[in-house]
């Protein structure tokens, strides 16, 4: 695929402008990097950083049933007060994961899921199936709507230059914001374990906002810090470490699936599971030894298989570290090899997150 | 001394330089460039053999890992011991301090099938 058949976001120029690096990610072309991984994680660990996440999906959700339907869709209990959001992971049938997600209450009777980028035609598609009986409204806007994430301890006081008072926002929290002369949303929010929010505007708008927050002194930042940040902070990467193959409770979630809610799509199959027992669980490793862990490696105990590693990377914090389905024998604190280019080299299995985060 | 001047390159982006019948072996600037963030180099083993265009040696950046082919035949008579606690001088110094290793050549006229800089340089900008 060359990157003229990539779909490309209204941040591309401005990217490439910045020296972004750009590469295809799910039929996307965006940054892997900007002056460096390091150096961009280092920012957002310590500063401000902002990330181009407009390749994310919007889908509201409007009518009487609003909340009903996403209580229906989604596993975790969601927020029925304005302003509030829930992160929760939406299943199939069978309980295991179509899309994790964030759903905001913006006001009574109207909400907006924020989906990953490579799931929104799937989670849209899901959304209209699971309508039928709610009178609910679905509407897929996820092309209209363009995303900056700033990230890290300087992050909202940064912001608040922009969008005076968004200190006061709570944590997972939405405010419908009017910027550069739009109407849009800031969210607080976001995939890097540190303080932050995330600002949607409509496709026109977006590159202005870049452009001010360049001006504020907050650092561009690729998907290869991203990706360094959120396996720091113990988030789940959809497509790689959990899919359709696997249930909240396997993708160590089991905090975001509220039985006790009178029904849910998927609820049958993880009650049944919860009563059987796991046979794998996505479990965390810090490497022991020199390497670096990444998707696909084997994990050991002895001469005994146990599983496949689904992320890993080295973290500036902690060196290598990785998360990956093994038996749900391999309990925090055993000792593992992990094989790297044919070397097996020694590891622990930790509890997440390895970033312990402020927020 | 090596230099990036004085060394031959493989299209792979390995450079070799030749004193004798020993070539010490490394990437090129582009190459650290395009890997960036070096993080981990596991290096070949001294003694062992290597075969020019084969897998000997992987480079781990944040992102990923990269193979590093040996651009000449022989064996592996020293390795870069700075580079276990500073692999990031790969980076910095990609053609003086953070060569890889060095090998006793068995087919030395393999090292003049090896592009020189300007012959390089010119499939960089294809």
């Amino acid at each position: 695929m060359t990157h003229t058949d990539l779909k490309k976001t209204p941040l591309c120029a401005a990217c490439e402008a910045a020296g972004g690096k750009m590469v295809d990610f799910h039929g996307w072309l965006l940054p892997v990097q900007f002056e460096g991984i390091l150096a961009e994680h280092k920012a957002v660990r310590e500063a401000a950083g902002m990330f181009d996440v407009s390749h994310m999906g919007q889908i509201f959700i409007e009518g009487k049933d609003a909340w009903a339907f996403l209580q229906h869709i989604n596993c975790n209990n969601i927020k029925n007060e304005p302003g509030a959001g829930t992160y929760s992971h939406i299943l199939t049938e069978k309980g295991t994961i179509i899309d994790d997600a964030i759903s905001f209450c913006i006001m009574p009777e109207k909400f907006l899921t924020v989906v990953n980028a490579a799931c929104a035609d799937e989670d849209y598609a899901w959304f209209q199936k699971q309508a039928g009986s709610f009178d609910v409204t679905v509407r897929n806007e996820s092309a209209a709507w363009a995303m900056i994430a700033v990230q890290g301890p300087k992050a909202v006081e940064t912001v608040n230059n922009l969008i005076p008072g968004v200190q006061e926002l709570a944590r997972f929290h939405i405010r419908e914001i009017e910027l550069l002369g739009a109407k849009g949303y800031v969210t607080r929010t976001g995939y890097t374990g540190e303080d932050g929010v995330e600002i949607m505007l409509p496709n026109d708008k977006i590159a202005a906002l870049w452009d001010e927050l360049l001006k504020l002194g907050v650092k561009p930042c690729g998907l290869g810090a991203r990706d360094v940040l959120r396996l720091e902070a113990g988030y789940l990467l959809n497509g790689a470490d959990a899919d359709q193959t696997r249930t909240p409770y396997e993708a160590n979630c089991g905090w975001v699936v509220k039985l006790a809610k009178e029904n849910f799509v998927g609820k049958d199959a993880l009650a049944a599971q919860k009563a059987q027992g796991l046979k794998e669980k996505l479990t965390a490793f810090v490497l022991k030894g020199p390497g670096v862990p990444r998707a696909g490696c084997k994990v050991y105990a002895g001469a005994e298989e146990k599983g496949v590693l689904t992320s890993g990377t080295y973290s500036p914090l902690f060196k290598g570290i990785a998360v990956g389905y093994v038996t749900a024998d391999v309990a925090a604190g055993s000792e593992v090899e992990i094989e790297i280019h044919g070397r097996k080299v020694r590891a622990e299995a930790v509890k997440t997150p390895f970033y312990k985060n402020r927020v | 001394m090596h230099t990036e001047e004085n060394s031959r390159f493989a299209k792979t982006h390995e450079w070799a330089h030749m004193e004798g019948d020993v070539a010490t072996v490394g990437i090129s600037n582009h190459a650290q460039e395009e890997i960036s963030d070096i993080v981990f180099v596991d290096l070949p083993k001294v003694g062992q053999q290597v075969t020019a265009g084969q897998n000997c040696c992987v480079i781990e950046s944040v992102k990923s890992a990269s193979e590093i082919y040996s651009p000449v035949s022989g064996e592996v008579i020293e390795v870069n011991e700075a580079l276990a606690g500073d692999p990031a001088l790969v980076n910095r110094e990609p053609h003086a301090g953070g060569w890889l290793f060095k090998v006793k050549m068995t087919a030395p006229a393999e090292y003049e099938n090896l592009m020189d800089l300007s012959a390089y340089k010119a499939t960089l900008n294809k």
